[in-house]
């Protein structure tokens, strides 16, 4: 992918980023914060690619590594914000 | 069965547009659930394809990595107490920093080159690790394995100079000089004492704001490594975090009225000498008993709860919603007033009193019941200190002045349930403890709620 292409998409996900999260209200921070958390697990995609890597162990080492971590990120992060937001009832 | 780059280059792109749609689904807590299970969605479909990719030669060390991590998050997710919930989004924010930072050194191992290869590397390697260390040590004052006073060294602000700038060297060199591994461990052990050195210094009562940013980081972590492999989902999502994060780090440093290098770099003016607490206590402070309470609370139309990081340190959050429950059988109305830093992180306050099945819509934020306490009856405050304190709006001396408060001393009553008369973290006393309308309720915050909720059933 050619730099400035990337440098578009990041800046306009960001502005994009600014426009959806003001519109969050107090209520959920704390399920915003754990939600984006387990999107930022998107690693996991750079993680699998590491990991799959054949000939270098190194290389393999730190996939394993960022597999684990990006998996618990994913995991834990999408769970955790399920288990709260079904806690948020109207009576 | 192996896929073109091309249709993996567009299922990254539904799983970003599922992403967003989830983001969007948070903005209302009715369509919450939902958003929630769409960027699951999405991250299925990026994984999936991913695995399809012909740059996946092998599979056995994927398959553990992905086990120990499901294991470990489902465990983590299922087992932490809500009111443990910002060390797990600290600990989270870790994580991601950490996968970050590996797969940015999987790459540089692999071998990147051009200026921009290795400017993203280095950048990945530096947030990532920062965020790693610096999480682990807002989870360690958290969980309170480690004091949570700031703490810190003479010239630990040059010592981070030092680090930046060598981080910062060390990056400009491998540029030039690429090849060379001694500069990239270099970088990598002092990225990791940079993010120690950061958060060491900063206290207990500025952990919301130091997690927001961390979440942040970890999402322009996730960024930087998506320029490294020119992914367009990385960069997508990493971005969007990194928004996300910066926006809350924002909200909290208004609702503090300090400044984010202030929270960052600076500690608190240390004006507490002016005020001493004897003098604003002496003879002033009235301490009542929960029958007292419970007989004042039978009149009252209008109560609102105000809840505070006292709250979900006695796990009283059940208790508050019985006692709403009594007063509202009674006829009184109920709201509970929520202010921005109240607890620990972002929306802490919320999610307890939601796991204590209190209904959203009673939950009110600092803006929408300040206009109403002076229709209020009784205010009564559990646990909340500084957010409370009047000199805030009166006092141009006060270290905190200017900070937005919850006016709760306009109530016609106001009980605030505490342990002692103890100064909150801005190590303050509180005038509103000593005013005509202030009742003290001491004891612990949860038998203190039981014990009103039982005069009120038995009155």
């Amino acid at each position: 992918m050619e730099f400035i292409a990337m440098l578009a998409l990041f800046i306009l996900a960001i502005f994009l980023g600014f426009e959806l999260i003001t519109k969050v209200p107090p209520t959920l921070h704390t399920p915003l914060m754990s939600g984006s958390n387990a999107i930022s697990g998107i690693t996991l995609v750079g993680a699998l690619l590491a990991a799959g890597h054949g000939d270098n162990q190194l290389v393999q080492g730190f996939g394993f590594v960022a597999v684990v971590l990006a998996t618990i990120n994913v995991v834990g992060g999408f769970m955790v914000t399920n288990r709260m937001l079904a806690m948020f009832k109207r009576k | 069965m192996q896929i073109s780059q091309a249709w993996i280059d567009v299922a990254y792109l539904v799983a970003a547009s599922l992403f967003i749609l989830g983001i969007k689904g948070l903005t209302k807590p009715k369509t919450a659930v939902r958003g929630n299970q769409l960027a699951a969605m999405g991250m299925l479909v990026a994984c999936v394809v991913t695995l399809l990719s012909q740059k996946i030669v092998t599979f056995e060390v994927i398959i553990a990595g992905v086990i120990v991590g499901s294991v470990v998050g489902a465990l983590l997710a299922t087992r932490v107490q809500m009111t443990s919930m910002p060390q797990m989004v600290a600990l989270l924010n870790g994580f991601g920093g950490g996968a970050s930072f590996a797969v940015a050194s999987a790459e540089y191992l692999k071998g990147v080159d051009g200026l921009v290869g290795i400017i993203a590397t280095g950048a990945a390697v530096l947030i990532g690790a920062v965020t790693m260390t610096g999480s682990l040590v807002a989870f360690a004052k958290l969980q309170e394995l480690i004091d949570g006073k700031p703490m810190g060294f003479p010239g630990m602000k040059f010592v981070n100079f030092l680090l930046v700038a060598g981080s910062i060297g060390a990056i400009g060199y491998m540029v030039y000089q690429p090849g060379n591994d001694m500069v990239f461990w270099g970088l990598v052990a002092a990225a990791a004492v940079l993010g120690l050195f950061l958060v060491l210094p900063i206290g207990g009562a500025d952990m919301p704001v130091v997690i927001a940013l961390l979440n942040s980081y970890s999402g322009i972590a996730a960024s930087a490594a998506g320029f490294v492999m020119g992914n367009s989902a990385l960069i997508i999502t990493g971005s969007l975090v990194g928004a996300s994060g910066l926006i809350l780090t924002q909200i909290m440093c208004k609702a503090m009225n300090r400044s984010l290098t202030n929270v960052l770099f600076g500690v608190m003016a240390e004006a507490g000498e002016a005020m001493d607490a004897d003098e604003v206590y002496a003879g002033k402070v009235k301490s009542s008993s929960p029958d007292e309470v419970a007989m004042i609370l039978e009149t009252a139309q209008r109560v609102v709860i105000v809840p505070g990081f006292g709250m979900a340190m006695a796990q009283a959050q059940h208790a508050v919603r019985d006692l709403a429950d009594s007063l509202e059988a009674n006829g009184s109305e109920v709201e509970y007033a929520i202010h921005p830093v109240a607890g620990r992180m972002p929306g802490h306050m919320n999610v307890l009193l939601a796991e204590a099945e209190v209904s959203y819509d009673k939950l009110k934020d600092m803006d929408t019941i300040n206009p109403t306490f002076e229709q209020t009856d009784v205010a009564i405050v559990i646990g909340a200190n500084d957010v409370t304190n009047p000199l805030a709006r009166e006092d141009k001396g006060s270290p905190i002045y200017g900070m937005p408060i919850l006016n709760v001393d306009k109530a016609k009553t106001v009980v605030v349930v505490k342990r002692s008369l103890s100064a909150g973290f801005a190590g303050l006393p509180n005038p509103l403890f000593a005013k005509d309308n202030t009742l003290m309720l001491f004891g612990d915050g949860k038998q203190a709620i039981l014990d009103i909720t039982t005069a009120i059933k038995e009155g």
